[in-house]
């Protein structure tokens, strides 16, 4: 489609949602009441590893106005022989992670769950039930869990054999390391730690949930996926799917965090007990706790080069922390990695390591940027040591269309090197840095790329014409940020009709087909398939009204500018017929206008990004300021070019938070010390600069609008980027994150 | 204990309501009031998403207690449009795209308001610094802080 012709992709239209989001009125997880509502509240483990021995709840069931208790035994149990997957989350896992079974495995792991009249009584009933606990030695650290001595988690946990904390092993391999190192004029092998870091959405995960007489259970609850909380919901409380409605609240964040549920089967169950709608609400305390965070991380890497900068072989080993239960995402780091780089010989190894943290949830591209951040340190210190510029390093070495990647998958049409350019030729880049400005502070640059695999996937829409012919679509996908106003500027392209005539909605899972979570950068790509096809139906159908009243052939209507017209030997003939003019028709010419697609989705390339940033050292304090940041991706399409900006300055300050200040930090008994906003420290608004996106526009040509996936891709380079800039700015390199105050002085005193 | 009584003004109107002794105004405004436009992020005046004027002065409503504003105004993000006219601040957000998941929205709309009733004139760095209690996880606040700058100039060529 070309730019040119477009009134309305690519236009900076007001969103879809905007006006209730800024009076007030969107109406988000924790806005929603049902008649005569009651509250429910969770009891969590005090301790970091315990067996759970027993659990009476009586004293708590007999506290008047307690209306309802629920434990472990309520929910459905998945035997830990047998997995049973959905997406890629194991039913074993969150059916224990929802509600601990045989062991709590962190401290905040939830054990027991209560509604009554308030809060108050529901939180006083907590503290009432009994639990007789088995304390059990506990671990943290990577370090720890991986020793021969440390305490096993989970008896049926084996790694070669033996018990132990790594609960799975991906390896990646491409060529011969071996082989390749053997080339190699230079290698560098460096090891890197990352702490886990918390997706930081504001709005804590909430719920209000309903189970009628007849067994019909409504959930009113923000997640990005209302399909998921009904197929989780469904397994965990065994009611069948049609007989659960989930409404998707607006969502206020999820980062990744929110593809999974926490709350929802339990309020369910005490609604089912009780016979009471029940609404829960998590504390940030909890929401700190007992979700998310993404992994920490332990990585080697290790890369040899030839003299003129040939990348010959690359290894990575990644240990990611999985917290109490298995499953971190291993596939980011030992995919990603390298992915940017044309490389003949990779070996590529993740371990999944449980421990007595809360079970880590997705986070923006997942993994990649532990990955990322060690590969492109590396690649720092090798462009220096042959005295390289950093970007020509990577030009010399970018991936390559039909090249052949280390996760399996062979590229297509690939726009890695753009990116890389789109950076040299920047006048941020190319612009001189005054390195020593003043006493006591020191400047230096640093960039760093990344990759992240993008996704399809199923997606569904449905088009319909209103009957004074205007226009709704729905789809099946939460709006985490503004994919309703990109639909809205592909409806109104492809009809040819104002903007303002177009609603766009977010069905519920009883009135749009299924359709897959808002994650993984693929609901613009999905979506704007879905509805493209739908209105193309559409237009179909009002080429064939048009023709039935001119009594003339389907195949001699067009449709352009909102209007049919004759066209072919009929061109002319007849007046043109709008929108409006066939919707007031459609009755006596055949019945209502509309369509839907419903499609599991394909060809969506991956993204890859480059990030060139300043920082400026105190080095007095230690403390570290962005001063300028620019990040160029390849956007495909940008239907909605403020939205897609917002993904990649937002995705940057979010990489920002985890390379200087984001950081779980337990104490010895195993408890998360700093779980409140202002000990867990995001960027605010002071911390960081404007931050620049370069969007570069080459399309996907796998899709309608030639849209690539954005969202993921901007999280993966920044860790590196601040780190090889720190470095620039001391001559000191830094090898775990985040680089702190305290630790920044560690090393400058060191 | 017994609920206590308290006559206030909410965005102009006489407002009474009851509450118990330890109430966040925030909890009494959400759950008492159905004013859900100020949001609980953190509960521990952190996150400023639950930003209220009381009496004029900006203020997180999770750190009031509901019994103590009888006499007081108060103004929550539900005041700050009239009727369907949009306040230039929020009608800036949504031209320049200045929020994605919306939550911390309300909060960043009360301060930035609070912001330019005493500054007309902020520079970037006032700007950022007087939001620095509004926290955002989506936005990365450039278009936050770009559509508060560029209401302000507006609101002066306009005065």
């Amino acid at each position: 489609m070309n730019a040119i012709d477009n009134k309305w992709i690519g236009k900076r239209t007001i969103r879809p949602d905007g006006a209730d989001k800024v009076t007030g009125r969107a109406g988000y997880s924790a806005d929603h009441n049902m008649p005569g509502q009651i509250w429910g509240r969770v009891l969590r483990s005090p301790h970091p590893h315990a067996v759970i021995r027993g659990i009476d709840t009586s004293k708590a069931e007999a506290l008047p106005g307690v209306k309802a208790v629920v434990t472990a035994k309520d929910i459905v149990d998945f035997p830990l022989d047998k997995s049973v997957m959905l997406g890629i989350q194991d039913m074993r896992w969150m059916c224990r992670n929802v509600m601990a079974r045989e062991k709590a495995l962190f401290h905040g792991h939830p054990v027991a769950a209560v509604a009554a009249i308030s809060e108050e009584v529901a939180e006083a009933a907590c503290k009432l039930i009994e639990v007789d606990y088995e304390v059990l030695p506990h671990v943290i650290e990577i370090e720890d869990a991986i020793k021969p001595d440390a305490p096993i988690l989970h008896d049926f946990v084996r790694h070669e054999g033996k018990p132990s904390n790594i609960a799975t092993t991906m390896v990646n391999k491409l060529g011969d390391v071996e082989a390749g190192f053997a080339q190699a004029d230079l290698i560098i092998e460096r090891s890197f730690k990352t702490r886990p870091v918390h997706q930081g959405y504001i709005e804590p995960h909430a719920c209000t949930v309903s189970y009628a007489a007849d067994g019909r259970v409504t959930i009113w609850s923000s997640s990005q996926g209302q399909f998921m909380v009904r197929a989780m919901t469904s397994l965990l409380t065994g009611i069948p799917q049609s007989n659960i409605r989930a409404i998707p609240a607006e969502i206020g964040g999820g980062f990744g965090a929110k593809t999974i549920i926490y709350l929802e089967p339990v309020a369910v169950l005490l609604a089912k007990k009780s016979g009471r709608p029940v609404k829960m609400v998590m504390s940030r305390d909890e929401v700190f706790r007992a979700t998310g965070p993404t992994s920490g991380s332990m990585s080697t890497v290790k890369i040899g080069v030839k003299n003129d900068g040939t990348i010959v072989a690359a290894q990575g080993t990644f240990y990611l922390q999985a917290g109490g239960l298995p499953g971190s995402p291993l596939r980011g780091p030992v995919g990603c990695s390298f992915s940017p780089y044309h490389i003949e010989n990779v070996l590529s190894v993740g371990y999944d390591v449980v421990s007595n943290r809360s079970k880590v949830a997705a986070y923006r591209a997942p993994g990649a940027p532990l990955g990322a951040y060690a590969t492109e340190c590396v690649l720092d210190e090798i462009a220096e040591k042959l005295g390289m510029d950093k970007l020509e390093l990577r030009l010399k070495n970018t991936a390559k269309p039909g090249g052949k990647t280390v996760y399996g998958a062979t590229f297509g049409a690939i726009t890695f090197k753009e990116t890389v350019e789109a950076i040299k030729y920047h006048p941020h880049y190319t612009a001189p840095l005054d390195k020593n400005p003043s006493k006591g502070v020191v400047r230096g640059r640093g960039v760093a790329s990344g990759f992240w695999f993008n996704a399809g996937g199923e997606s569904s829409a449905q088009l319909n014409i209103t009957e004074d012919g205007n226009v709704n679509v729905t789809t099946g996908h939460p709006d985490v940020g503004g994919s309703r106003a990109s639909i809205a500027n592909v409806t109104a392209e492809l009809l040819g009709i104002d903007h303002s005539r177009i609603s766009v909605l977010i069905g519920d899972t009883s009135s749009i087909g299924f359709s897959n979570l808002t994650g993984g950068s693929r609901v613009t790509f999905a979506s704007a398939m879905v509805v493209t096809q739908s209105a193309e139906k559409v237009i179909g159908q009002l080429k064939e009204r048009a023709a039935k009243i001119w009594k003339i052939d389907p195949e001699a209507v067009i449709w352009d500018n909102g209007e049919a017209r004759p066209a072919g030997p009929n061109a002319g003939q007849f007046p043109p017929l709008t929108l409006k003019d066939l919707a007031a028709k459609a009755n006596e010419m055949g019945g209502p206008i509309g369509a839907g697609v419903q499609l599991n989705t394909t060809g969506a390339d991956p993204g890859f990004a480059t990030h060139c940033v300043d920082v400026e050292v105190d080095v007095d304090l230690g403390i570290v300021r962005v001063l300028r940041y620019t990040a160029a991706q390849d956007v495909g399409r940008a239907l909605h070019p403020d939205y897609v900006e917002g993904q990649i300055q937002g995705g940057v300050v979010q990489g920002i938070g985890w390379a200087l200040s984001e950081e779980y930090l337990y104490n010895a008994k195993g408890q998360l010390d700093n779980a409140s906003f202002l000990d867990y420290r995001m960027p605010v608004c002071s911390d960081v600069p404007m931050i620049e996106p370069i969007m570069l526009e080459i399309p996907n040509p796998k899709h309608p609008q030639g849209v690539r996936g954005v969202g993921e891709a901007p999280i993966v380079p920044p860790l590196a980027a601040i780190a090889n800039a720190i470095h620039d700015a001391l001559g000191k390199r830094f090898y775990s994150l985040p680089m702190s105050p305290p630790k920044v002085l560690a090393v400058i005193d060191g | 204990m017994a609920k206590l009584h308290v006559t206030t003004t909410i965005n102009g109107e006489p407002t009474e309501f009851l509450c118990d002794p330890s109430q966040s105004m925030l909890d009494v405004l959400r759950n008492s009031l159905g004013l859900t436009g100020s949001k609980e992020g953190c509960g521990t005046g952190d996150c400023g998403s639950c930003s209220i004027t009381l009496d004029g002065r900006l203020t997180c409503s999770c750190l009031v207690l509901a019994a103590e504003v009888g006499g007081h105004e108060i103004t929550t993000i539900e005041g700050m449009a009239q009727g369907d006219e949009l306040h230039p601040l929020q009608q800036k957000f949504l031209e320049m795209a200045a929020l994605q998941c919306g939550i911390c929205t309300p909060g960043v709309l009360m301060a930035a308001r609070s912001l330019l009733e005493k500054n007309p004139e902020p520079t970037e760095t006032e700007v950022r610094f007087w939001l620095a209690g509004n926290l955002c996880r989506c936005t990365g606040y450039d278009k936050i802080v770009r559509a508060v700058l560029e209401t302000a100039a507006e609101m002066r060529s306009a005065a």
